[in-house]
């Protein structure tokens, strides 16, 4: 039995006055592995990844991650630490356009109030981890960069403090063909390095299929499908049926 | 012209007494308006009624908020003290309503990364809001800073000095030329401010692409 990483026990969210955007969603995702979740926009694939570092508080159910309670966390260190351990990447906007690469880079070390050497240091080891050459864009603005460039040091950020768990939103979502399967490679190359426990948010079936051990499909708030990366292409599941036709459609054209 | 030479030491001790009083109100106003300002996007609950309430402060005519503060005890007892406050009082709007907008309208994403490296409420205000709502607060400030300037000079109609007072003389004694004097500097002074402050603020734009 593989330990559990992130777990969602009966897990709901419905904001004030609207309609539910998440239903009594119950999952374990186990530690180490890589969970895709697809779904159309509004399907609360989002929600559902922020419910793990807290920036949504379901309405009902629990979030656990590595064994602790990770939602209602009022205490804010507890919440903080929480945090602490969990890279958060999202698509283009995240870095801090205010901040060189190196600052956005070990913002989470400079917060834990680490000496300036260990900052630097730190920075040098991510940014050349995710295959940036340091000296070249240490001392750069986000705007100094291009999109893979940017999608690099906010992988990097999310790497500095070597977290077990890592949430990304749509991560390459808006990268240019070529420069989303470089990065995919190089998340596949860290993921050898070392394994951590995933929650990839992607509209792309291709991509869920080549990164991930397990396909979760959500619609409008519930799990509809989940499986096992290998059993997507024989799954008689209609709505991974539809993902599937829709990339078979797509190659046809060609 | 031959005024302007002849009673130069006035026109600089009323310029001083005129910056003076501009000064004071406008560090009084950001003392209050900024910490009032972040306090609001904190308790957004509060931010439509206290807003409101500046913005009737704004709306008053400047000669009648004089008035009306001059039976007021403390106030009333020195003309400067109190021109100090009204002024304040105009000031107040545009900071705290610049900063309250500036902090709102920094891009949520990046708050939520903010919160997702486990930035505290401070560390975030410090690091992120700030800095990125820096020059929309400094907008407000150059805004309150011109409108200072102009309603100073209504100030020595209550005897507390400044520039307006060669206006308020010159008009009384329909001396065109006295009127000048006054107005000339005071035009300078709130041309000066709100170029040099128009640049500081464009120095604290975040470029973004």
């Amino acid at each position: 039995m593989p330990t559990a990483g992130v777990e969602f026990a009966k897990v709901s969210f419905t904001p004030d006055g609207g309609p539910s955007i998440l239903r009594d969603i119950s999952l374990t995702l186990a530690a180490g592995t890589t969970t895709a979740l697809l779904g159309r926009s509004g399907s609360g694939k989002t929600t559902l990844l922020r419910t793990v570092n807290g920036l949504v508080q379901p309405t009902s159910g629990e979030v656990t991650v590595h064994g602790k309670r990770a939602n209602q966390l009022h205490d804010v260190q507890q919440q903080i630490a929480l945090r602490r351990g969990i890279g958060y990447v999202i698509q283009e906007t995240g870095l801090f356009p205010h901040m060189t690469v190196e600052r956005n880079a070990v913002m989470s070390l400079e917060l834990d109030g680490r000496p300036k050497a260990d900052l630097e240091k730190r920075a040098r080891e991510v940014i050349e981890q995710v295959g940036l050459d340091f000296d070249a864009v240490r001392s750069r603005f986000p705007w100094q960069l291009s999109g893979g460039q940017r999608q690099r040091v906010g992988l990097a950020r999310a790497l500095a403090l070597d977290p077990p768990v890592m949430l990304m939103d749509e991560p390459f979502g808006a990268l240019d063909p070529l420069t989303r399967s470089e990065m995919q490679e190089m998340f596949k190359e860290l993921q050898r390095q070392k394994k951590r426990t995933v929650v990839l948010v992607t509209h792309d079936l291709g991509e869920a299929l080549y990164l991930a051990d397990r396909v979760i499909i959500l619609d409008n708030g519930e799990v509809v499908a989940d499986l096992a990366e290998s059993e997507v292409a024989s799954s008689g599941n209609l709505h991974v049926k539809d993902y599937v036709s829709a990339v078979h459609h797509l190659i046809e054209r060609l | 012209m031959n005024f302007f030479t002849q009673h130069a030491w006035e026109i600089g001790r009323l310029t001083f007494e005129h910056l003076w009083l501009t000064v004071s109100a406008m560090l009084f106003a950001v003392a209050i308006g900024l910490p009032l300002g972040i306090l609001l996007t904190r308790k957004r609950r509060w931010a439509k009624p206290v807003i409101g309430i500046a913005n009737v402060i704004q709306t008053m005519p400047s000669l009648a908020l004089f008035g009306l503060l001059l039976p007021v005890p403390w106030l009333g007892e020195n003309a400067a003290r109190l021109a100090i406050v009204a002024l304040t009082g105009y000031a107040l709007l545009p900071i705290l309503r610049n900063t309250y907008t500036g902090i709102e309208s920094v891009d949520p994403e990046l708050v939520s990364v903010a919160e997702a490296l486990g930035m505290t409420s401070w560390q975030r205000l410090r690091n992120v809001e700030l800095p990125l709502a820096a020059s929309v607060i400094l907008a407000g400030v150059r805004t309150a800073t011109v409108i200072c300037v102009g309603v100073a000079t209504i100030a020595a109609a209550i005897g507390a000095g400044g520039l307006g007072e060669l206006i308020f003389r010159g008009v009384a004694s329909v001396d065109n030329g006295l009127v000048l004097a006054g107005a000339i500097p005071a035009a300078l002074l709130a041309l000066v401010a709100d170029s040099l402050l128009g640049w500081l603020e464009k120095r604290l734009v975040v470029r973004r692409a």
